[in-house]
């Protein structure tokens, strides 16, 4: 029982240019992915903007539209879950100390809120430094009934 | 379509309709350059219309915020209207629904400027 819950029935993955495109393609193929595991429209949306968010920080953030670094994008689901690994090669970022978009401080500031909004949206998220360089990240969200 | 525009004057409120997404690149950019735009033409009163906004993402929260830093700090009153259930829970969750002044009936957002 244990293994079918885990059983991939769909992988897609992918090598993106560095580019805003690849931000909206990815994101069309989370929710194409999360669309035939079966997620409702408000996880739809959830899933494509934590997509978005994860994507932009690989592009611009990671790789910084460096068109000779690619991002490297892989969405996997199975009956109870789907899960999105994106990888850049960029210089990383120190992922420990992350400033909280809520604090007063920090209310008014005009960017800072995408790792914020990954976590509100997904039920896990990780984040790893990849040798010799770059960033990966993995979003999962549980299918649920509702 | 990424987003679209139009600004329209209701007495001395500058109403801007916002229509699409408003996502990093073309989208938040027009917005912002559209919100300056207003501001150097002296419009104190601005009205942002987001009821046609599909899908906003950081990149347009951060250009939110921006756009009312920018009129407050002119001195005039940027307020938002019509936000959908989506923008309305982001604003909540970012903790900035507080933050904007937001109305849904577009005649009584007008009057709150007087």
């Amino acid at each position: 029982m244990r293994d079918n819950d885990h059983r991939v029935t769909e992988t897609v993955e992918r090598s993106l240019d560095s580019t805003l495109e690849s931000v909206d393609r990815a994101e069309e193929m989370a929710v194409g992915a999360a669309q035939r595991a079966g997620f409702d429209d408000d996880d739809l949306m959830k899933i494509g903007m934590a997509v978005r968010e994860g994507m932009v920080n690989a592009v611009v953030h990671g790789n910084r539209y460096n068109d000779k670094k690619k991002v490297r994008f892989r969405v996997a689901h199975g009956a109870k879950q789907l899960a999105v690994t994106i990888a850049d090669e960029g210089e990383g970022f120190d992922f420990e100390h992350l400033p909280d978009p809520l604090s007063p401080e920090n209310l008014m500031a005009t960017s800072g809120r995408g790792i914020f909004l990954i976590r509100s949206f997904m039920d896990e998220f990780r984040m790893r430094r990849l040798s010799p360089g770059g960033t990966e990240v993995t979003l999962v969200k549980h299918l649920v009934s509702k | 379509m990424s987003v679209k525009l139009n600004v329209r004057q209701v007495g001395d409120v500058s109403v801007m309709d916002v229509a699409g997404r408003i996502t990093l690149g073309e989208g938040s950019s027009a917005m912002r350059d559209s919100i300056r735009d207003l501001v150097s033409k002296n419009q104190k009163k601005i009205l942002l219309n987001l009821g046609e906004v599909s899908y906003i993402d950081s990149s347009g929260i951060g250009e939110l915020v921006s756009g009312f830093t920018t009129v407050t700090n002119s001195g005039g009153q940027l307020k938002l209207l019509g936000l959908n259930k989506r923008v309305k829970d982001l604003l909540q969750i970012t903790k900035l629904y507080t933050v904007f002044d937001v109305h849904e009936d577009e005649a009584e957002a007008i009057r709150s400027f007087a």
